[in-house]
């Protein structure tokens, strides 16, 4: 996980290897063999231990039933994918599909409004000095440390109480909030907005709010898509809350509904088969997204220098 | 700073709503049965639970009933979360009208006074003719002017077999549980063995215990008792624990791909388990298809007639619904109407409680993978010598958790089924206790 966080540091990774060439080259050299291949041993130790398990879930998604239990786990026998594929989005008139919709709701709408949300708290953190800033700052470093799931229940009590549960607002609304990344909005502000460009755009009549938005954010571009991708996906990975919040089906996200499903498959043996397909096709957008969003940490990352 | 409000926010209402819930649930214990009255003009019902296909059911209702209008919400089965659900539904004042409890589920929201007693209600005393008399038991635990829900399907126990492997090595289908050691030796012999012991379906070893004549739970009204080592109890566990230690018996974790393996691929050759299983069979094992048969459960002593049960669920009203009168009208017809009755076994494969529901022609028909054997005429008769008297404790998740745990080492050799149910026992006690149950020690 920490190397996905972009280090401000970073900007001066150019000079750094330039340094270095010269005076360690021939120790380096010497090294290298084994070290690179050790390292490359590990990596690919580690590559193959993600990637099996995905590799067992589209080969086992793309086998019909009768093969599934006979045939070699991690080889293809008749595939018969887009078969699958129909058959479970036909299954009750496309709920499957509903329910994907759903978490493309809660987490693209949750992690969009809470990346801005945690986004502007860490800005104001890390720029405007007021009392109780360290005292805040400290309150939600510690929200860092609770797992959301330890307030799933306090918070299915609290929206009993305004009869908020059981709809979309109610695994909307705690989705919106993300303690990580306002830790991360300041440490990355810090950083990178220098004070004087700031002091630039009041000195040009910009007011904070425009400040914020034309300015800082676009310097902020790496550690706001960074909280994004982590946003969405917990909240795309989020299940707890939706499974004591939730009781419609049609407002269930996939995490839940194949869950669901899942637990009903002593009874109704097909279901194996769409739990099986329905978690191959529900990685699919996760997938998708980092691999959209991973330019965006890298140009970002040029953006903090002030000449 | 928006942080810091929310987390206050939090604990404050946390505190709050504690106290609240606290406060409303001492004060209301007095809905007494003559409450049941018929509600007034039209009545929307809240109905969770986890059976596929009962919305299609419930629709034919609604078409039916315009003034009392049920809607379907589901999730996970019962342990996968909807239990919790529930209870924290009662918490927070918002539990649904009715909701699907499983029988060993039924006592802790009995205990927790989560229930509405449906003696008052028109006709629902008068039902109890119309199930099968142990499932009757389960709802009412023991009291005569008391019904806590209606009884919905059943799982009593047989036994599937292969027939085709019994006779092509000449061993007789055992009608006895001394049989059944013989024919495990004998199969062992083979290369196969005659059954998997399940190391976590404690539900299932507790049908073994139910069809010996064993009770695991006794309640007077005022205390419960807690037996999970009586003799009848001690003897089955010995009667296991005697084919594992000769490794007579495979002890694959059950519902894995590996348990469906040794089924498909003839190395298991049958299944002590309840007419639901019939399915699990057919999907897990597809090769074998046709090869299969029924038979009564062996029994502890030739010419007996016992069986056991395994699963099976009920439909309850959850206390603070509003009108359970409805509620119960619709539980009623839910369970025992023959259109309904077809509709969930033909969906969901529930086997009914109801009498009436034993005789429906879909249930009379051979099973093309049992060899075209009307399979459910034998889960008809098994049914009909289920005791009444098994009662289930009001702890029964812990329970489980606790025996399983203890099974698993068992079947690895470390310890015995008799030590995992001794453990079960002080366990559940200090269970009890801790949830201030009454409970004698």
């Amino acid at each position: 996980m920490s190397t996905m966080i972009p280090a401000p540091a970073q900007p001066a990774r150019g000079i750094r290897p330039a340094q270095s060439k010269t005076p360690k080259a021939p120790l380096a050299q010497r090294e290298s063999p084994f070290a690179r291949g050790g390292a490359l041993i590990v990596m690919g130790v580690f590559t193959l231990y993600f990637l099996v398990p995905i590799w067992w879930l589209l080969v086992a998604a793309s086998k019909n039933r009768s093969q599934f239990n006979t045939t070699n786990p991690l080889w293809f026998a008749d595939f018969s994918l887009f078969e699958n594929i129909g058959n479970l989005v036909a299954y009750r008139d496309g709920v499957y599909l509903k329910w994907m919709l759903n978490s493309a709701l809660y987490a693209g709408g949750g992690a969009a409004i809470g990346t801005i949300i945690a986004g502007m708290c860490g800005y104001a953190l890390a720029k405007y000095r007021f009392p109780g800033r360290e005292l805040i700052f400290n309150v939600v470093l510690g929200g860092v440390l609770v797992p959301a799931t330890a307030l799933a229940l306090p918070l299915f009590l609290i929206f009993s109480q305004i009869s908020l549960t059981n709809t979309f607002w109610s695994v909307f609304l705690p989705s919106l909030v993300s303690p990580f990344g306002v830790y991360l909005a300041r440490i990355y502000a810090s950083a990178s907005v220098p004070d004087e460009l700031i002091e630039a755009a009041r000195l040009d009549g910009a007011g904070e709010v425009r400040t914020f938005f034309t300015v800082s954010v676009r310097m902020m571009v790496p550690a706001l898509v960074t909280v994004f991708l982590f946003q969405f996906v917990a909240i795309w990975n989020n299940f707890f809350l939706p499974l004591i919040m939730l009781r419609d089906e049609t407002l269930f996200p996939v995490t839940l509904g194949l869950y669901a499903w899942n637990s009903q498959v002593n009874q109704i043996p097909v279901l194996r088969d769409y739990v099986l397909i329905g978690a191959l096709l529900s990685i699919i957008p996760l997938i998708i997204i980092f691999l959209l969003l991973q330019r965006f940490w890298r140009n970002g990352l040029s953006a903090g220098s002030v000449k | 700073m928006r942080m810091k409000k929310r987390a206050v926010a939090v604990a404050l209402l946390t505190a709050a709503t504690v106290a609240l819930t606290g406060c409303a649930t001492s004060g209301s214990t007095g809905t007494d049965a003559a409450a049941c009255a018929p509600s007034k003009g039209k009545v929307d019902l809240t109905f969770t639970t986890w059976i596929p296909g009962m919305e299609d059911t419930v629709a034919v209702w609604n078409k039916a009933n315009p003034d009392i209008q049920v809607k379907v919400q589901t999730g996970p089965n019962g342990n996968g979360g909807t239990y919790q659900n529930f209870f924290n539904q009662l918490k927070a004042g918002n539990a649904p009208d009715l909701g699907q409890i499983e029988y060993d589920a039924l006592p802790n929201f009995r205990v927790q006074d989560g229930l509405t007693d449906l003696a008052a209600c028109d006709g629902v005393l008068d039902a109890k003719s119309d199930f099968v008399d142990w499932t009757w038991g389960q709802v009412n635990f023991g009291e005569d002017k008391s019904v806590y829900a209606i009884p919905q399907d059943a799982g009593p126990m047989a036994m599937f077999y292969r027939a085709d492997l019994f006779k092509a090595n000449n061993i007789a289908i055992p009608t006895t549980w001394a049989e059944y050691t013989t024919a495990a030796e004998k199969i062992r012999a083979t290369g196969g063995y005659i059954t998997n012991f399940s190391q976590s379906d404690i539900n299932q070893f507790a049908g073994f215990v139910w069809q010996a004549g064993g009770k695991w739970f006794k309640n007077d009204g005022d205390k419960w008792t807690v037996d999970l080592t009586d003799p009848t109890t001690t003897k089955v566990a010995a009667y296991w624990q005697d084919l594992i230690d000769r490794d007579l018996v495979s002890t694959n974790p059950p519902w894995t791909d590996e348990w469906n393996n040794a089924y498909n691929s003839g190395s298991d050759w049958t299944w002590n388990s309840a007419a639901w299983g019939a399915n699990s069979i057919a999907s897990g094992a597809p090769d074998t298809a046709g090869k299969w048969a029924v038979a009564q459960s062996p029994q502890w002593k030739a010419g007996d007639k016992a069986s056991g049960n395994w699963g099976g669920s009920s439909t309850a009203v959850f206390k603070g619904s509003k009108h359970p009168y409805e509620a119960a009208k619709f539980a009623l017809w839910l369970n025992t109407s023959a259109e309904s009755l077809t509709m969930l076994n033909k969906s969901a494969n529930l086997y009914p409680a109801a009498k009436s529901g034993l005789d429906l022609p879909a249930l009379k028909e051979g099973v093309p993978f049992y060899g075209d054997q009307a399979i459910y005429d034998e889960f008809a008769i098994a049914s009909a010598q289920v005791s009444p008297d098994f009662v289930w404790g009001p702890t029964m998740t812990q329970t489980y958790n606790d025996v399983s745990d203890g099974f698993k080492a068992a079947v690895s050799g470390k310890g015995t089924l008799d030590e995992a149910l001794k453990v079960g026992q002080a366990n559940t006690i200090a269970a009890m206790t801790a949830q201030s149950i009454p409970v004698n020690k």
